[in-house]
């Protein structure tokens, strides 16, 4: 077996640099002639293409006009999220590609403009809401990520006391772990925390429900729970090698690389499994690592690949390789239980009878080997099970089901929103979505706890 | 290649473009370089006795990004002394003896003052005189510029003692900051002006600094009136340039000034009964190379045009400017909206709903695609809906046939008084009846 080692995709003299954010903010100039460019339409199509409903004409405007505050305000009024969608969203899938200047010259960069002025309150440490007057009662948010820290700034705003329980050292969810530095920096995160902290939110990190405080705890203590927990863990791909050194879950993988970047990976050939943005987020985050190779390997086409059109783009950028129609059959090591190479098969796609995607179907005596140092597992996520069931809550694998109306679970006091509710044809897995998901459970409580009795008196 | 040569009062210049006279022409040096890029004349800043300027002159009005939709100053004539401007202006002459050197002047209102002038200037060689009657800023309070170019009497005298002294063609220089700015044309005339050139600045505060307070300029913190130009004003120098063209009293060739910033607006000028345009704050906001585009853009415009000289534009549009009374009140356009073309912006529909008739709709069609559609026997072609759409070709004001002959207000008027006569003649057993 030959070990030629190829030299890492870019410098690893400083792999922090490496992870430095990738894309540099609006100069000043590029803000105001893009803002200056904006139609103002009425009733404009973009505030529609926005799942969280931001006015994007008039936060554009407040750009032009110098009204900094006003615009930043704007924005994060409809998107507690806002400074981190501004650098996630997938702006040509929603307002970019609704703007009516595609039809005649190009679209707003309708996401640049939006992290102009987010980048602006951030910068002039702007606190741009206050909690509203005590109503007397009292929310428990089950997990700090968009969806969990969204429903909390709505709920601080309408007087509710709320407590977020959130099990890891941070809050922010994805926002602050799964999304790769390069793309959003962690103070971003950070300060969306801050801003729902400054209205009195007690966010309690550190703090697993069911083992550091308990299920019945909170149902005693609290009106309602808000259940915004996302999902776990990559599952196992059930082949042989899996316990391997050198075989990770994307999702720690990602995460790892949020703090301390590791070095281990300079020179190594990295195997991807999936073809989602996670996957995407691994190979990129594996070449900004010093990986020497980088390969993604799924078992469908290019076709069928989940990952945004420009996640892809960046990938190929970066210099990742694709293995389409390829799946893992299992992973070998040497005796000191270290990865050396995975075997895949080919496949071909057949159309599926239910009238689906088409199935991949393994092509006899096609096995091939790949000779790598690491495997990233990125084929989707587990739920939190455990916590689902001590909860008592109807749900269909691990998705839990909800009134789409009012975010209710099955049992009406606990509500649910963001990724735990995703799947089955239910939501979409976007931090924009989960923060709208939040945003209407807040008001599904308000109106239950607060609106409702005040009508009956 | 149209001939672009114009002769204005017996000036002559190789184009119709000329430097208004400011800042552009103070030197020599300028003007020399200014008729190396190509500019036809040039009216040199004005003499006079030389003054003091103050330190921060100009502000500028940006709009929407744009820089410079309008500017303002507060400089004064040369600060230079005669003599030095007096042995650039020969220099210049001499190198460029094809291109129009007009020398800009202005004195106290005193016979004496005038005369001396005149011949210490045309003894040197120049090709005509331009008298500031216009300048609204510091001289006026000198009771010189705009304070003399305000009132008739002193136009009509003044450049009457000019015309006593000068051998080459007088151009009098009108300021707008006049209600009726036909009324010192008329005068300059009857003083026996060769030309008249409009409009000189309008009086201006290009603004107030909303974090110190200041106004914009200010010399100190203190501020003073400044006078406005650039291509904020085109409207206004137009309109007064057709006021002027269209008078039977003035009757003398103009030369067309106010925020010409590229050769369409120089066409619209020369349509409007202008000989020749002056330029200045396009040069001060590009440089003088920008006059390339202007002679170029022109002569494509006249070769498209199958014109084979510029003069054949000259006043091609005055007997179209006429007044309200004469316009036909049964003329009508309507709205119409080129689906292919139409983004969807609705700008049009709300501009229409908030601000004007109401007649634009919105609508979905069988597919669930929405469209806009003008209700056509509401509008009343008012143009703001292809105003305010930033789609080229997608609402055109459509002429529609009229329901009636064509008849002005005047007419109408006319008609209803003759009507009311002829009744009160003809029947006059009915008035008796009641």
């Amino acid at each position: 077996m030959s070990m030629t080692v190829k030299a890492a995709y870019i410098p690893v003299d400083s792999l922090r640099r490496n992870f430095a954010e990738v894309k540099a903010g609006m100069k000043p100039k590029e803000a105001m002639e893009e803002s200056n460019r904006c139609l103002y339409c009425y009733d404009a199509p973009c505030i529609k293409a926005c799942p969280t409903g931001i006015n994007i004409p008039s936060f554009i405007k407040k750009i032009a006009s110098g009204n900094m505050k006003g615009s930043a305000r704007a924005i994060m009024d409809a998107n507690p999220v806002g400074a981190t969608c501004a650098r996630v969203c997938p702006t040509e899938e929603l307002c970019e590609g609704a703007c009516v200047l595609n039809h005649s010259s190009k679209p707003i960069m309708i996401g640049d403009l939006q992290r102009y002025a987010t980048d602006w309150a951030i910068h002039n440490d702007s606190l741009l809401f206050s909690a509203g007057a005590d109503n007397g009662k009292s929310i428990a948010i089950i997990g700090g990520g968009p969806a969990g820290l969204s429903a909390a700034r709505e709920l601080a705003r309408f007087g509710f006391a709320v407590t977020i329980f959130e099990a890891k050292e941070q809050a922010g969810g994805l926002d602050t772990y799964g999304i790769v530095s390069f793309r959003l920096p962690q103070r971003i995160s950070f300060w969306e925390i801050d801003q729902v902290r400054k209205l009195g939110v007690d966010i309690r990190t550190s703090t697993k429900v069911g083992i550091d405080v308990s299920v019945e705890d909170l149902l005693a203590k609290h009106d309602a729970i808000v259940l915004a927990i996302g999902m776990a863990k990559v599952p196992i791909l059930g082949i042989e090698g899996e316990q391997l050194a050198g075989v990770y879950d994307a999702i720690d993988f990602i995460e790892s690389t949020k703090a301390e970047l590791r070095e281990d990976l300079i020179g190594k050939r990295v195997a991807v499994i999936g073809a989602g943005n996670t996957a995407v987020d691994a190979a990129t985050c594996s070449v900004r690592l010093g990986a020497s190779l980088v390969k993604m390997i799924y078992r469908r086409s290019r076709e069928e690949m989940t990952a945004y059109d420009f996640e892809f783009e960046f990938a190929k950028q970066d210099g990742v390789e694709f293995a389409w129609l390829s799946s893992p059959l299992r992973i070998i090591g040497d005796e000191a239980g270290n990865v050396t190479a995975i075997e895949c098969q080919r496949m071909s796609l057949e159309e599926s009878e239910e009238g689906g995607r088409r199935r991949p179907v393994p092509i006899e005596g096609s096995s091939f080997m790949l000779e790598v140092d690491a495997v990233i597992k990125a084929i989707g996520q587990l739920r939190h099970l455990p916590l689902i069931e001590q909860l008592g809550l109807a749900h269909k694998r691990g998705i839990v089901t909800v009134d789409t109306a009012t975010y209710q679970t099955s049992n009406p006091r606990v509500y649910a929103a963001g990724d735990v509710v995703f799947g089955e044809g239910q939501g979409e897995a976007m931090v924009v979505s989960a923060a709208q998901q939040g945003k209407k459970t807040a008001y599904a409580i308000y109106n239950t706890l607060v609106a409702r009795r005040e009508q009956h008196g | 290649m149209a001939d672009l040569r114009i002769n204005l009062a017996g000036i002559a210049s190789p184009n119709p473009f000329w430097l208004a006279s400011a800042p552009p022409t103070n030197t020599g040096y300028q003007v020399q370089r200014a008729f190396e890029a190509g500019w036809g004349g040039a009216v040199w800043k004005t003499l006079g006795d030389p003054i003091i300027n103050t330190s921060s002159r100009f502000a500028a009005v940006h709009f929407n990004g744009q820089r410079v939709a309008g500017f303002n100053n507060i400089e004064l004539i040369s600060d230079r002394p005669l003599e030095i401007n007096l042995k650039e202006i020969y220099e210049t002459k001499r190198r460029f003896p094809n291109h129009a050197v007009v020398v800009s002047l202005m004195v106290e209102p005193k016979q004496e003052k005038w005369h001396e002038i005149v011949k210490r200037v045309e003894d040197i060689g120049v090709d005509g005189l331009e008298l500031n009657f216009g300048c609204p800023h510091g001289m006026a309070e000198r009771g010189m510029g705009a304070a003399s170019g305000q009132q008739p009497d002193l136009v009509e005298m003044q450049t009457m003692w000019v015309k006593e002294a000068a051998r080459t063609p007088v151009i009098v220089k009108l300021t707008p900051n006049i209600t009726d700015i036909t009324a010192t044309a008329k005068a300059a005339v009857r003083g026996g002006a060769d030309a008249i050139s409009l409009i000189n600045t309008i009086n201006s505060l290009a603004g107030v600094d909303i974090e110190t307070w200041n106004t914009i300029p200010h010399v100190g913190g203190k501020g003073a009136h400044g006078g406005y130009c650039g291509p904020a004003v085109k409207p206004i120098a137009l309109n007064m340039v057709a006021e002027c063209a269209r008078n039977p009293l003035v009757g003398v060739p103009i030369s067309g000034i106010g925020g010409i910033s590229g050769w369409k607006d120089a066409v619209e000028f020369l349509l409007m009964g202008s000989t020749g345009v002056q330029v200045c704050t396009a040069a001060m906001h590009h440089g003088f190379s920008i006059v390339e585009d202007m002679i170029d853009g022109l002569n494509n415009y006249l070769d498209s045009k199958g014109l084979l000289s510029v003069n054949e534009l000259i006043g091609k549009s005055v007997e179209q400017y006429s007044d309200w009374g004469d316009l036909d009140l049964n003329y009508a356009v309507v709205a119409r909206i080129e689906q292919e073309t139409c983004i969807l912006c609705n700008k049009c529909h709300i501009a229409c709903e908030d601000t004007s008739h109401q007649c634009i709709e919105r609508h979905t069609d069988e597919n669930g695609a929405a469209y806009l559609k003008v209700r056509e026997e509401d509008c009343v072609g008012c143009n703001l809906c292809s105003i305010v759409c930033p789609v080229e070709g997608a609402i055109t004001m459509l002429e529609v046939p009229a329901a009636e002959m064509p008849l002005s207000w005047n007419q109408r008027q006319a008609a209803i008084a003759a009507l009311g006569n002829g009744k009160d003649s003809d029947n006059p057993g009915k008035k008796e009846a009641v």
